[in-house]
Parts: structure tokens; C-alpha cells; sequence
């Protein structure tokens, strides 16, 4: 384990180097990134221009279930979402020499192509998060704190587990992928939003289907102490870091799945 | 005009061979339809009207735009071409006894066409299921919708054709291309009509050639431009059309002075 985070570590920072050489556009992209997210966030804004609220929630209060929904989307686009790039691989058959390497092919898929230019929206997303958490009227007790700390912890690993899980079902529809976009960056558009917002069908697919709603909804219900409009039993607050450890063990499973499923194009 | 035709007609082809994938975008098209269309009612339940749209005009405006996002190209602010100018193969295409820009539109107008067809459609039936949505009996009114989504075809084009072509000088589209992106997804209307912007920010943005894209084709969709409102804006449609079209015909003709073939 040790040893594989330290292959982990020199190739994704082979990667960087390789990305430095090109320092205009490296630059220049990991700015873009940034600048794409800010008008990400001017969207709500636009909104919030002409509504006070939004069924019972205030501006500050969705700021806050952006913020923690981009930081943990942003977390785990940079470290897990390069496993998108599995079907392309496949397709141009260059994924089998991950394959003959001694080493898993998740750990080298993602130190391949590393890119650290995603942090640029990292940036923004803990910009605006640190604004909401003082621009929300919560007395911060140790207790808000911990579930706070649990509720990034939980949804990084959550979103890291749905790229891993599209990504690794794409196997079986390479050319379909794009279907898969629906749920990574659907369930991180959704989760910009109270899920009161949304009508039964929807709420449903993002509790139980996509459990994207634990990543931020439901830690944040308690959080901000706001009731669920919605009548949800009130464990579901607390339920994120079970939901990410099953998240966890599922995406593996199905990457193992997928892995032994694959059959080279073998030209 | 035989030779446009005829790319535009295989390119027509070639996308429709993409079975699956014209599916998966059609079914990611629906699912974000049916999120905007839930934020944006959560809106209308805080007040009636914002500008001249109501609830329905909102979730109509909602799914026409994401039938019209990849037909628009929103979300690839670069041509193909982009990556031909990278590798050099660029040359190919300019020692082509045809005009490269004419080339690229026509094969770009074909791929639009084709878009106009399933990807286009599919997302609207579906929230019409389960939405009220407001869509015009006048076939006037699709008729004026169809001339200003050709429009805003051919702006579009003009737009990636520009962005494409800064290639021969960085060498690398990407940051263009995303910076080209944002702006247009933003100032088209596609991410939120703009219509719920501020007053200034309405008003600037209806300068930008973007509302071209989606604001104007599916305000006249509505009905909410009349006699003069209308003229204008297919007017500035065509306006912003030909001005793109002309300033990548000379920025094009600046590049190639740029263009070094290697070996040989």
C-alpha cells in the first residue's frame, strides 16, 4: 500500500512536470478552470438576484450546499475522475499495457493523467464555501464541526465512487459513455440545490439510486439545523459515512468486475 | 454550392451512424432538463413572472435548450480542425482546391442537421410528458424559429471557426476553447435564460452574438417578439452571422501566412 502511493506520487508528478514544460497553456488552462467555476456560482447568484429564497432556503445556505458539494466534486475530479478515461483507452487499445504492468490499473489510470490544472476549481469552490460557513447565521459547535469535517470527508468519497462506478459500467457501452455524465456531473449540478427543489421521481434517484443527496443535503440539514421539509427519518443526517463506505466497497467490486470483463481488441 | 451540399450531406451521414452515442446524449440531455426545470419552478413559486416568462415559458425555454446545446456546439468551443492544426495535417486541408472555411462550414452545418433531428427533438418530448410546456400551434412561429436556429448555426460556427483558428499561434486550443465555452453557455441563455439576469447584465448580453444561440431562437418560439423586436433581432442575427464569417476569412488568410511545413 505504501509502496504503491509512493509509485502513486512520482507518476503524477511525472505528469505535472510533463504539463510544466508547456507552462503557457498549463497555466492558462488551471486559470480557465478557476474562471469556468466562478460563472458556475454566478448562475446561483442570478437566481438568488430574483428570489430571497428558495423554498426556505437562503442564499448563504445554498452557497453553503454548493460549496461542499464542489469541494468534494473538485477533490475527486482531480485525484479519481481520470478513470474516464478508461473507454477511451480501451477504444484506441491502449489500456491493456496498464494491464501488464505489476501494478493495479485504477493506480496507474489516475497518476496517467493526472491533471493537476482541475485544481483551479478547487479554488473557487473553497472560496465560496469559507464565504457561506460565515455567512450562515450557525452557532459552530464542535458537534456541527464533526459532522461538517465528516460531510466533506464522506462526499469526496462518494463522488470518487460514482466516477468509478460509470466509468468502470462504460466498459460495457464504450461508445454510450456519455450517458454516464448524467450521473457525475448530473448528481454535482443537483446537489447545488436543496433537494426540496425537486419533484419525488428526482429525489428519489438521488437518495437511492445515485446517493448523491448524502453527500451534502442531509449532513447539512443538521448542520444548518433546518427540518427536512420532505419528512425524511432524521438518522438519514448522519447516514453519509455508511453510505460512502458501501459507495466505496460497490465501486470496487464493480471496477474488479469490470476489469475481468474486459477482453482486448487482442490486433 | 454542389460541393457544400454534398459534405454537408455526408457529414449529415456520418453522425447519424453514432447510434448509441446520439442516445446517451439525448438521455443526458433529459435528465439535466428535468434539474433546471425543477430549479427554475422553485423560482415561479416565489413569484409569478421574471421579465416577460412565466413557470411554463421557463420550462419550455428549459427543454428546447437542451435539444439545442450540442446543435449549437456548446459544449466544444473549438472545430476538429483545432486538432489538424496541432498535428500539421492542416496543410492537407489548405492545398485542397476548395475553400477551407466553406469546407468546414458545410461539414459543420450537416453535423448541426443531423443534431436537429433526434438529439433535438427527443428531450422536448420528454418533458412535455411530464411538464406543461408552451409550444406554438402557428406554424409561423416555427417557421421564424427555424430561420434564426440557422442563424444561429451559422453564428456558432463562426464563433468555433474563430477560436479554432488562434490555434496556429498558441498551439494549444484548450484554454481557449473552455474560456469560449463558458462564455457562450453563459451569455446564450443556455445555463439560465437571460431573461433572470439583472436589467444591465439582460441588456449587455443582447449585444453579444450569443443569444443567438438559444435566447433569441426560442423567445420567437414563445411569441415574445413581435413586429420590430423581431426584425431586430433576426437582423442582428444575420449581422453577427456575416461579421464572423468575414473576420475568420481574414484571420484565416493572416494564419496560413504562419503555416511552416516541417521535413519534407
Amino acid at each position: 500500500m505504501v509502496e504503491t502511493l509512493g509509485i502513486y506520487r512520482r507518476l503524477a508528478f511525472a505528469r505535472v512536470r510533463a504539463d510544466w514544460q508547456y507552462r503557457g497553456p498549463f497555466i492558462g488552462y488551471t486559470i480557465t478552470q478557476g474562471l469556468i467555476s466562478v460563472l458556475d456560482f454566478v448562475q446561483i447568484a442570478v437566481i438568488f438576484g430574483r428570489v430571497s429564497s428558495l423554498q426556505g432556503w437562503s442564499v448563504a445556505e445554498v452557497a453553503f450546499l454548493y460549496g461542499t458539494s464542489s469541494v468534494a466534486f473538485h477533490i475527486g475530479d482531480v485525484f479519481v475522475s481520470e478513470v474516464e478515461f478508461a473507454p477511451k483507452r480501451i477504444r484506441l487499445g491502449t489500456f491493456d499495457s496498464l494491464l501488464v504492468r505489476p501494478m493495479g490499473a485504477m493506480v496507474q489510470l489516475c497518476a496517467d493523467e493526472f491533471a493537476f490544472r482541475r485544481a483551479g476549481k478547487l479554488v473557487q469552490a473553497v472560496a465560496i464555501l469559507v464565504w457561506a460557513m460565515a455567512a450562515v447565521s450557525v452557532a459552530w459547535t464542535p458537534a456541527r464541526v464533526g459532522v461538517f469535517v465528516m460531510m466533506l470527508v464522506a462526499g469526496t468519497a462518494i463522488f470518487g465512487s460514482i466516477w468509478v462506478i460509470t466509468s468502470s459500467l462504460t466498459f460495457w457501452m464504450i461508445e454510450a459513455g456519455e450517458v454516464m455524465n448524467s450521473f457525475t456531473y448530473g448528481s454535482a449540478f443537483a446537489t447545488e440545490y436543496p433537494m426540496v427543489v425537486f419533484g419525488r421521481w428526482l429525489r428519489r434517484l438521488f437518495t437511492f439510486v445515485v446517493p448523491a443527496a448524502f453527500v451534502n443535503y442531509y449532513p447539512a440539514l443538521f448542520v444548518l439545523g433546518k427540518s427536512d421539509r420532505l419528512g425524511g427519518p432524521s438518522w438519514r443526517r448522519f447516514a453519509s459515512p455508511f453510505v460512502a463506505v458501501v459507495m466505496v466497497l460497490l465501486a470496487s467490486f464493480v471496477w474488479r468486475l469490470a476489469l475481468r470483463h474486459y477482453r482486448s481488441t487482442g490486433s | 454550392m454542389r460541393l457544400f451540399w454534398e459534405v454537408a450531406r455526408r457529414a449529415f451521414r456520418r453522425f447519424s451512424t453514432y447510434r448509441s452515442a446520439t442516445f446517451a446524449g439525448v438521455f443526458t440531455n433529459t435528465v439535466f432538463g428535468f434539474i433546471q426545470a425543477a430549479i427554475l419552478t422553485a423560482v415561479f413559486r416565489q413569484r409569478a413572472t421574471v421579465g416577460s416568462f412565466d413557470v411554463r415559458d421557463a420550462v419550455t425555454f428549459v427543454f428546447v435548450s437542451q435539444g439545442f446545446l450540442v446543435v449549437m456546439g456548446a459544449f466544444s468551443g473549438h472545430l476538429t480542425l483545432a486538432e489538424r492544426i496541432v498535428s500539421g495535417d492542416v496543410v492537407t486541408d489548405l492545398y485542397r482546391p476548395v475553400d477551407l472555411q466553406l469546407f468546414e462550414l458545410a461539414s459543420d452545418v450537416g453535423r448541426a442537421g443531423f443534431q436537429c433531428t433526434v438529439r433535438a427533438v427527443v428531450p422536448l418530448l420528454c418533458g412535455g410528458l411530464a411538464f406543461d410546456l408552451r409550444l406554438p400551434s402557428a406554424p409561423r412561429l416555427w417557421l421564424l424559429f427555424a430561420v434564426s436556429v440557422a442563424l444561429g448555426i451559422v453564428t456558432s460556427f463562426g464563433h468555433r471557426f474563430l477560436v479554432t483558428l488562434t490555434t496556429f499561434w498558441t498551439l494549444d486550443y484548450r484554454a481557449a476553447s473552455q474560456m469560449a465555452t463558458v462564455v457562450a453557455m453563459f451569455f446564450s441563455g443556455f445555463a439560465i435564460p437571460i431573461v433572470f439576469f439583472p436589467d444591465w447584465l439582460e441588456r449587455f448580453s443582447r449585444l453579444l452574438p450569443y443569444v443567438g444561440f438559444a435566447q433569441i431562437p426560442i423567445e420567437i418560439l414563445l411569441g415574445k417578439l413581435h413586429g420590430l423586436d423581431l426584425v431586430a433581432a433576426l437582423a442582428s442575427q444575420v449581422a453577427w452571422a456575416v461579421v464572423l464569417l468575414v473576420l475568420g476569412r481574414w484571420v484565416l488568410a493572416r494564419a496560413t501566412h504562419r503555416v511552416v511545413v516541417q521535413g519534407g
